[in-house]
């Protein structure tokens, strides 16, 4: 029977047996990450990943996690790319995440679905996955109703009370968001009526020049890196600008890859200690308090 | 040893990027195992005295980098006597081929002067790179927002150009996979990775097209170069595709002259 640590020792063998008989074109990161295997991935999807059920995605995507190097992931959504989910909708999604979650354990822990649209039913869905379930955070939330709306205060109070953080669905285009999508700003407008609220943005804006100033000043708010192209400075300016504390990695696959997202860490001009930080350390940090809650080792 | 078929030089406007500098740019190269990158300038993409973009990618080419860095000169053709900077690019600067951003220089692909420049540069044994957009279209300046470029015409401009070789870079996911399929069978159609995306992305594009249309591609110093190196790591391809990939393909893309020069580049 594998245990964590017999399967971490594996890996850094297979690591170490792959850097020896590296080709040419192989990637070999210059702080060793795939080797350390302690990559925490903070936004994923089981959308557009190959598969028939969630548990052929989930596994799939542990394949492609193996050949970067990703440790864990947090995993919501389940397939949705709608962006107005009805209640049915959500509750389907969230059940699939609790299924490829079950079927590798070691991999990734669930993150529940919620809408302030729906919030009766959020807050039922929430006891549900997270207070009674296996589910240890909140989000990516990306519903027809921006983050500032009253009705998320009883999400984020629920967030507070059970220390764990949310992770919000935000961008900041060029030509303007969509109707009722949140915008870095509106995340700022939350986190100041939740001072202990702990939020990420998913995005950073996208337009991250302008996300990363946005929240600069509000200390409860971290930038998440997912879900945009690999451009060069983005990790640069956030680490300079919110400190590498408040910097997380996430993918968004499938939409996107680990590898681009990934990139924007390693490829870098950052110190050592501070990728380690924004490839996992941060977030583990965020998630201690309900991983020893849950009983997982942290 | 990888073949980059997509890195810029110059300065982006918006923007200070790590490895804009030449220099910079060539170590960061080395350090990741490319032994030969294709560089276009951006500024062939804004300016308008462009045969003197191309004077200097040429001088900046041969100044860093030992023979790493093959320019390859922009061309706008809707500027008076653009057939000239064809002819320069061939005759004077000895270019393996010319990068096109119809884009930026207000024409579409199915505009005549788009045929008539592809016939011109295949008829000077030019490889054609077509750059479909630079920038994600949502985070774009609010004074330069430009909409990536329409393919829809490019399949009848390829097939009434025999002998056209032609590379489509940064191959943005907002133009539809029917109408990739579509150039990609209309002739010798390649593409590069720098912004494939989506889990496993790679992988899965040589499930689309041919593999030995799939060309590296870093998109340098605008995207950190990693990301398409961690792309073909991703990919989950044995070693022999990800070869073709890196670089084979580019080599054969090449023809053999061209690529017996970069092995004498190389040893020198």
């Amino acid at each position: 029977m594998l245990n964590r640590r017999t399967l971490l020792k594996s890996f850094c063998a297979g690591s170490a047996l792959a850097l020896a008989q590296a080709k040419p074109w192989e990637f070999r990161g210059d702080s060793e990450l795939c080797r350390n295997m302690r990559i925490w991935d903070q936004h994923a999807h089981l959308g557009s990943v190959p598969g028939n059920t969630p548990e052929e995605r989930m596994a799939f995507l542990v394949k492609c996690m193996d050949r970067v190097g990703v440790e864990r992931l947090i995993l919501s959504q389940g397939y949705s790319a709608d962006e107005h989910p009805t209640p049915d909708q959500i509750r389907g999604e969230n059940d699939r995440v609790m299924r490829a979650v079950k079927a590798f354990p070691d991999r990734a822990y669930g993150s529940v679905y919620l809408s302030p649209a729906y919030l009766d039913f959020s807050l039922q869905e929430f006891d549900r996955c997270v207070r009674d379930g296996p589910m240890v955070c909140i989000g990516e939330i990306e519903a027809e109703a921006r983050c500032n709306v009253p009705e998320m205060d009883p999400i984020a109070e629920r967030a507070v009370a059970m220390n764990l953080p949310i992770l919000q669905h935000e961008w900041l285009k060029a030509g303007g968001n969509k109707p009722g999508e949140s915008s870095p700003f509106d995340v700022v407008e939350l986190a100041k009526r939740h001072p202990k609220l702990q939020i990420v943005c998913a995005h950073t804006g996208g337009n991250w020049e302008l996300g990363i100033r946005a929240i600069r000043d509000t200390k409860n708010v971290y930038a998440g890196i997912a879900g945009s192209d690999p451009t060069s400075g983005f990790v640069e300016m956030a680490v300079r600008e919110l400190g590498a504390e408040r910097v997380i990695y996430g993918s968004d696959v499938g939409g996107r890859s680990f590898a681009s997202q990934i990139a924007k860490v390693e490829g870098a001009n950052i110190s050592e200690s501070d990728k380690r930080l924004i490839l996992g350390g941060n977030l583990r940090r965020l998630l201690t308090p309900m991983l020893r809650r849950k009983g997982s080792k942290v | 040893m990888i073949i980059d078929t997509n890195v810029y030089l110059s300065a982006w406007p918006f923007r200070h990027l790590e490895g804009e500098e030449p220099a910079e740019l060539v170590a960061k190269l080395r350090k990741r195992n490319v032994v030969q990158a294709w560089a276009g300038s951006v500024g062939g993409m804004l300016h308008r005295d462009i045969a003197s973009v191309n004077f200097r990618l040429t001088q900046a080419c041969r100044a860093y980098g030992q023979g790493m860095l093959v320019p390859f000169g922009s061309i706008n053709p809707k500027l008076p006597d653009w057939q000239e900077d064809v002819r320069r690019c061939q005759e004077k600067h000895k270019m393996l081929g010319i990068r096109l951003h119809p884009n930026y220089q207000g024409y579409n692909l199915a505009d005549p002067v788009f045929a008539e420049l592809l016939k011109l540069a295949t008829a000077r044994r030019l490889i054609v790179q077509l750059a479909l957009c630079m920038e994600d279209v949502r985070t774009q300046p609010p004074l330069l927002r430009v909409p990536p470029v329409d393919i829809t015409a490019l399949v009848d401009v390829v097939k009434s150009t025999p002998g056209l070789r032609l590379e489509l870079l940064n191959c943005t996911s907002s133009i539809s996979k029917e109408q990739y399929r579509a150039a990609f069978s209309a002739g010798d159609v390649y593409a590069e990775i720098s912004m494939v995306e989506g889990i496993a992305g790679v992988g899965r594009l040589v499930h689309e097209i041919p593999l030995p249309r799939v060309l590296f591609g870093s998109y340098y110093p605008f995207f950190y170069f990693e990301s398409a190196l961690l792309k073909v790591q991703e990919s989950g391809l044995d070693e022999a595709p990800q070869r073709a990939i890196c670089e084979d393909n580019a080599r054969r893309l090449m023809g053999p002259a061209a690529s017996a020069g970069l092995y004498r580049t190389n040893v020198r």
